[in-house]
């Protein structure tokens, strides 16, 4: 089933959560709302559940207004950050939960109730806890009964709140394929709600970027990481390296460093923001005839197949630090010593021209 | 004694319980066992007999079934207090909440005669009940009332804290579930409160136990009717009937150790059918 938000805008008391959103969420995809922290992500998640109401706009399921309707009749399967399973009922009485409270008519019977939470348990592979307490499983074993229970009464759309906020690394690595896995088997309309970037480029079909109760760009994951549309999602989305630049006729300056922007030609004397990736930073011991920067290493740091270099550009007086991501490889051919001088060069880089700096993070 | 002892951070085992069982003493334990050490003085015969005379037993009914409807009727309306209290927010609130506190504060002779003030044939509350036909001062159902106002502040204070820990996350998730207003109090939330629910009955059911100060002042202390077993044993102390005196309060502290056992119990069967380990 599609959901489409219109123009939703919300106050809680002077703070903006939404602020003239509109969203199309197509039937069978899984979607990401991607955002820090009061970015509104989670009062949409909300507001389309029906446990909040909106000042104003519109929420439609399947293109019938559902602004109006309760929660309880939206047949919405939500999943909360905390699980929120019921301490007082066995694993097998919270998944039955949905079912046992439905009016006699249209309740199924107690065989039917029985196959049916077997059943969800089997696929979240916990029907061995049946029997047990909430309070007698793990995180992650709890936020997938937690699942469970929701899809037991067969939900329209799947709502998840930072479902694997509260769980540990390792727990939310295996958690989130398997939930992209079991959404492939069971094409459920799905929205999660995440403020970890990597969760959300890996598991969703499309992201939804929110910034201040307003949707900075919604595209696939590669569409936002390759092309950010602004700022913010640049910054918001992996790591990057802030360079303050002029820009003229296709041409833009970094320091000494000259690079060849043919797509922003018409730019007459500009002042723009560089944006390059950690990882599309060249970094050599010799200049090679080639237009470089100079920098020295401050820091190196080794995780896994990657070493990671903290570098502060000659001629900063302010030292901002300049991150570089190489392979182990490389790192080894080139064999470099904290506080050598090295040269770097963007191998990419986007502009952004008169980009207020007031909505940069520095 | 050492296999009872776990490590700790916090050191002082044998400190603290040393000063527990002695403070436990000073304070309950020999005062209490000077009841039965006096009661002792009785034959089994004699005690029987002034423990069990007609007036008696009719204090032990009146004093153990109005305590025991007051904590009923505090357990409903406690709940809602509490419930009105954490939930809502409205003007006034704080001295609203402040307010419940209120019975526990004010001298119990003040509160009785207050309330048969109120209540008497020509009080506020009372001119307005005479007609219809119920008397409420001077008769059993005043002491059911001076009881209830004594014991609701046990209740609101045992259930609040516990109400403002329910997660409203589990509410939601029965909304989200289907699940109706009804349903989502008596399978979700009930079942959540239950065993601070029967830790504010049974303080309140204990403390309209032993309560004096308001009773007498709004019962009339009618023999057979509207006497309670503490008035009887006031009467006795005056007249210098110290064993007949004790011998009562032994069967007050029995009677009400064995149900507040069975209160206990009942909250931990309660309890471990919810937490199962």
């Amino acid at each position: 089933m599609s959901i489409e938000v219109i123009s939703l805008s919300k106050q809680f008391g002077t703070f903006t959560a939404l602020h003239d959103v509109s969203l199309q969420v197509h039937s069978g995809e899984l979607l990401a709302l991607l955002g820090p922290s009061g970015s509104g992500k989670t009062t949409l998640l909300r507001v389309i559940a029906g446990l909040e109401t909106a000042d104003s706009g519109q929420v439609l399921f399947h293109g019938e207004d559902a602004t109006d309707q309760h929660v309880r009749d939206r047949q919405v399967g939500f999943v909360f950050q905390h699980y929120a399973l019921f301490r007082n009922m066995t694993i097998f009485q919270n998944v039955a939960f949905g079912l046992n409270v439905r009016p006699k008519k249209f309740r199924p019977s107690k065989e039917e109730i029985h196959d049916r939470v077997m059943k969800l348990l089997h696929l979240v592979q916990l029907d061995w806890l049946a029997d047990r307490y909430p309070h007698q499983l793990s995180g992650g074993q709890r936020q997938r009964i937690a699942l469970a229970r929701a899809l037991a009464v067969e939900p329209k759309v799947l709502l998840l709140d930072e479902p694997f906020g509260a769980l540990d690394a390792k727990v939310r690595k295996e958690l989130r394929s398997w939930l992209r896995r079991l959404h492939d088997d069971m094409h459920i309309t799905s929205v999660f709600v995440t403020h970890d970037q990597e969760e959300a480029l890996e598991v969703a079909d499309r992201v939804v970027v929110m910034n201040e109760g307003r949707i900075e760009q919604v595209g696939t994951p590669d569409e936002v990481y390759d092309q950010p549309a602004n700022p913010f999602v640049y910054e918001f989305l992996g790591n990057v390296n802030l360079f303050h630049s002029r820009l003229h006729r296709g041409r833009a300056w970094i320091g000494d460093l000259e690079v060849d922007v043919p797509e922003h030609a018409e730019a007459e004397e500009l002042v723009a923001i560089a944006y390059v990736r950690p990882h599309e930073i060249e970094v050599e011991r010799t200049q090679n005839g080639e237009a470089a920067l100079a920098a020295q290493i401050v820091h190196i740091l080794s995780v896994g197949p990657i070493v990671r270099l903290e570098l502060v550009r000659e001629n900063d007086k302010e030292r901002h630090p300049v991150h570089a991501e190489i392979s182990k490889e490389r790192f080894r051919e080139l064999q470099l010593t904290k506080g050598e001088k090295v040269f770097i060069k963007p191998r990419r880089l986007d502009l952004f021209p008169n980009y207020p700096q007031s909505q940069l993070k520095h | 004694m050492s296999s009872f002892k776990q490590y700790s951070i916090l050191p002082g085992f044998n400190l603290a319980l040393g000063f527990t069982l002695l403070y436990l003493s000073l304070i309950v334990l020999i005062p209490l066992s000077a009841a039965f050490i006096r009661t002792a003085e009785l034959t089994w015969p004699e005690f029987w007999s002034i423990a069990t005379t007609p007036r008696v037993l009719a204090s032990y009914r009146l004093t153990f079934g109005a305590s025991f409807a007051a904590a009923t009727v505090n357990a409903f309306f406690g709940l809602l207090v509490a419930w009105v209290l954490v939930r809502y927010h409205f003007p006034g609130k704080k001295i609203v909440d402040a307010l419940v506190d209120l019975p526990f504060a004010l001298p119990t002779a003040v509160a009785g005669i207050a309330l048969t003030a109120l209540y008497a044939g020509n009080g506020w509350i009372g001119q307005f009940l005479e007609p219809l036909g119920i008397k409420v001062a001077f008769t059993p159902l005043g002491i059911f009332v001076a009881l209830t106002f004594i014991g609701l502040p046990f209740v609101v204070r045992t259930v609040q804290p516990v109400l403002e820990d329910i997660e409203t996350e589990l509410e939601e998730a029965a909304a989200t579930l289907g699940a109706n207003r009804w349903q989502t109090f008596t399978r979700v939330i009930f079942p959540a409160l239950y065993p601070a629910l029967m830790t504010g009955f049974a303080l309140a059911f204990a403390r309209a136990i032993g309560e004096y100060g308001s009773v007498i002042f709004i019962a009339g202390n009618m023999p057979m009717i509207s006497e309670i077993t503490p008035l009887l044993i006031i009467t006795k102390l005056e007249q210098y009937d110290y064993a007949g005196a004790t011998a009562l309060s032994v069967v007050m502290l029995v009677i009400s150790f064995t149900l507040l056992l069975i209160i206990n119990l009942l909250q931990w069967w309660s309890r471990r059918r919810s937490m199962q380990a």
